[in-house]
């Protein structure tokens, strides 16, 4: 299916812009040609197969690599050469959990605000929420995946960030813990945000914007509200 | 890139420098007093050791080149000029062994500052090949390997003063000072050969550098004709490579 | 800045204190290696160049260990990604990293030193004799830490980790061996400590400052991507 003209009239400013990103790994192509805006406050949702590049941009966007071609805007900020400003105003949740399994859940956090310069309150705000008050002085290694999961939320949203990047966020969470959760990494929070989803439904329902990579590629990329689930079934045959 | 042109007249350029000064070191240059005839393997080590470590100094100096603008053909050039000094190398070590054994009767002796030194630098830039091959990702690969020649580059100097100053006596040497105790006859014959090795150097450089941005230009126009997908996938290596798709 | 080397080295030091895994390797090993030197040499004590000799290789060799390990835990539990994340300057991991190493090599020869004198030295040691050998120590030990830092930062992302660490640090390191050895022989010897040794204290402060300066310039093109 060839991608549709961009449809959407952007109104409010764009916190994310692509035009033409391209990222290779040696000589496989991991994106290619990705364009589009993301309003401040909305959400896309990516879809597509796994090695299909949907990590691939979350990492771009977190200034943790860099592409090879095209140009890349967050919060107005070009990557990767303005990097250091767009540091600090996203927030990224990824496969790993980025937290030390021999620490506590609470000298995990304290590091990570010690590194981001917030008030050693907002962690205890933080475990409170994500309901691991109780086990705060455990080491991480003795928590189960999704109480490590929580862990990882309350550490992607610690610094308050404008741009929150979610890959497959609630795959490791019971529906009690994705609850738990919601306020902080939802729609309701208000913030930006990329996420990447295997589920068609569930995606859409969140998404205010769908983007579906097919091999680096863009195959889809339209209004949620204009795709229905059978399209991005299609991205996974 | 055109690394050709202009090689066949550097090639001949080489052999005709190389062939001068085999000539000038055993015709005219004087037999060295102490030594005899086993000396004249000096024309062909020390000159030989400078221009490696110029070769890996070049390499340091394309790395930091590379770093700076993430061109992966600075990262070539680096390679192809510290694998080149890495063979060059080896037979630095094998002269000097020779030599020693002529003079001193020992194949090899620790008391010599500059072979020693030699040999350590040697030992650290074998690892290079290893360090680059044991990466995968091109790109990563390409850096890390630059950050390893600057560090290699800078440690060269610091190493060779702190092996010199570790020498209790230093031996009675012919090239302690490059012309100090040389006869003129004997500088001529050096200087000739010292040339004519460069050239054969930056004959090889270049040589090596044609034949991988060929091989480059190749594949990218395979990609092309076929496809990018059905291009082969390169697979492990240490060599430095280009993206075929730009 | 500060903020975030204290943060790191805070983290790295509860890390080693709740789950120790370097110091005690490190120690352990070197007191190893002294009975190794024991029975490899024949000899029941050293003095002079032969102790000099024994200290400088069984602690270069502990380092190894401490080199290998050192960005482990941050490479498989990716929190060199968490750092990276953080609005702060990299060269933060870097000083975190060296002063780290640089305190776990202390630890060491608090306890390799002593083992040293007990085991094998000859001649006794008096107070002026080990107020240079801290000196000297102190000096390799900062040279170590920062070679060592930028080696581990090399060799944690390559798949022959453990094997490169060693092949890459040694050679880097000799000028440091042939200045430490040359710097303690004076001190091992029965007749005790002629003059300060201070061409090889030179030697050393200069590998430590050119070093040092290598690092702080390559060390951000090590940790991206």
């Amino acid at each position: 299916m060839p991608p549709r003209p961009w449809p959407v009239t952007v109104a409010a400013p764009a916190a994310i812009e692509l035009e033409g990103l391209t990222r290779r790994y040696g000589e496989r192509v991991a994106l290619a040609g990705v364009t589009l805006a993301l309003p401040a406050g909305a959400t896309l949702v990516v879809f597509g197969p796994n090695g299909a590049g949907k990590s691939t941009l979350l990492r771009i966007l977190a200034t943790l690599l860099r592409q090879h071609a095209g140009t890349a805007r967050v919060l107005g900020h070009a990557l990767p050469d303005e990097g250091w400003a767009v540091r600090g105003q996203v927030g990224l949740l990824g496969h790993e959990p980025l937290v030390y399994r021999d620490l506590t859940a609470r000298e995990n956090l304290r590091f990570h605000a010690r590194l981001h310069g917030v008030d050693l309150e907002r962690v205890e705000e933080l475990l409170d929420r994500v309901g691991l008050a109780r086990r705060a002085d455990d080491k991480v290694h003795t928590y189960s995946r999704g109480m490590v999961q929580r862990l990882a939320v309350a550490r992607a949203v610690l610094h308050d960030p404008a741009v929150l990047l979610l890959d497959e966020p609630r795959a490791s969470l019971d529906p009690a813990g994705a609850e738990l959760v919601e306020p902080l990494i939802g729609a309701a929070g208000g913030r930006t945000r990329v996420i990447t989803s295997h589920d068609p439904a569930g995606g859409l329902a969140e998404a205010d914007i769908a983007l579906g990579l097919r091999a680096g590629r863009p195959a889809l990329l339209a209004p949620a509200g204009e795709v229905d689930s059978a399209e991005i079934g299609a991205l996974y045959r | 890139m055109l690394y050709g042109k202009r090689l066949r007249g550097l090639s001949i350029a080489a052999f005709v420098t190389l062939t001068a000064g085999i000539a000038l070191a055993f015709f005219y240059a004087p037999m060295d007093a102490d030594q005899g005839f086993m000396q004249k393997i000096f024309y062909v080590h020390v000159p030989l050791a400078m221009v490696a470590l110029g070769g890996f100094v070049f390499g340091g100096a394309m790395a930091i080149q590379h770093l700076r603008t993430r061109d992966p053909r600075y990262d070539l050039r680096s390679y192809v000029a510290i694998h080149l000094s890495l063979i060059l190398g080896a037979g630095v070590l094998i002269t000097g062994s020779i030599w020693a054994r002529a003079s001193w009767g020992h194949w090899w002796v620790w008391d010599e500052p500059t072979l020693v030194s030699f040999l350590i630098v040697f030992l650290l830039y074998a690892t290079y090949q290893p360090l680059r091959f044991s990466i995968d990702d091109p790109e990563k690969q390409a850096r890390y390997a630059s950050v390893f020649a600057i560090t290699a580059g800078a440690f060269v100097p610091l190493n060779f003063l702190a092996v010199r100053l570790a020498q209790a006596y230093t031996h009675p040497r012919v090239f302690a000072t490059a012309n100090g105790g040389l006869p003129a006859r004997m500088q001529v014959a050096f200087y000739v050969m010292l040339v004519g090795m460069a050239l054969l150097y930056a004959t090889l450089w270049k040589y090596e550098m044609a034949s991988k941005s060929t091989s480059w230009q190749l594949r990218r126009l395979r990609a092309k004709l076929a496809g990018e997908e059905s291009a082969a996938p390169r697979g492990r290596s240490a060599a430095p490579s280009l993206p075929t798709t730009t | 800045m500060r903020r975030a080397v204290g943060a790191l080295l805070r983290k790295e030091l509860r890390l080693e204190l709740r789950a120790p895994q370097s110091v005690p390797a490190m120690a352990l090993f070197s007191v190893t290696t002294l009975v190794l030197f024991h029975f490899a040499l024949q000899r029941g004590e050293v003095d002079g160049d032969l102790a000099a000799g024994v200290l400088c290789v069984t602690l270069l060799f502990a380092a190894m260990l401490g080199v290998s390990r050192l960005f482990v835990a941050d490479r498989e539990e990716g929190g060199l990604d968490g750092f990276l994340l953080a609005p702060v300057d990299r060269t933060a991991l870097l000083v975190a990293k060296a002063v780290a190493l640089g305190a776990f090599l202390v630890a060491v020869e608090c306890v390799l030193v002593p083992a040293f004198v007990f085991l094998l030295l000859g001649p006794a040691l008096d107070a002026a004799a080990f107020a240079r050998l801290a000196l000297v120590l102190l000096l390799v030990d900062a040279g170590v830490a920062v070679v060592g830092t930028l080696v581990g930062a090399i060799a944690v992302q390559t798949r022959a980790r453990d094997l490169l660490v060693p092949l890459l640090a040694l050679p880097l390191l000799m000028p440091v061996v042939i200045a430490l050895a040359k710097a303690t022989t004076p001190l091992f010897l029965a007749a005790g400590a002629g003059s300060l040794p201070v061409r090889w204290l030179g030697i050393l402060a200069l590998y430590d400052l050119v070093f040092g300066l290598l690092a702080y310039g390559l060390f951000d093109f090590l940790v991206e991507d």
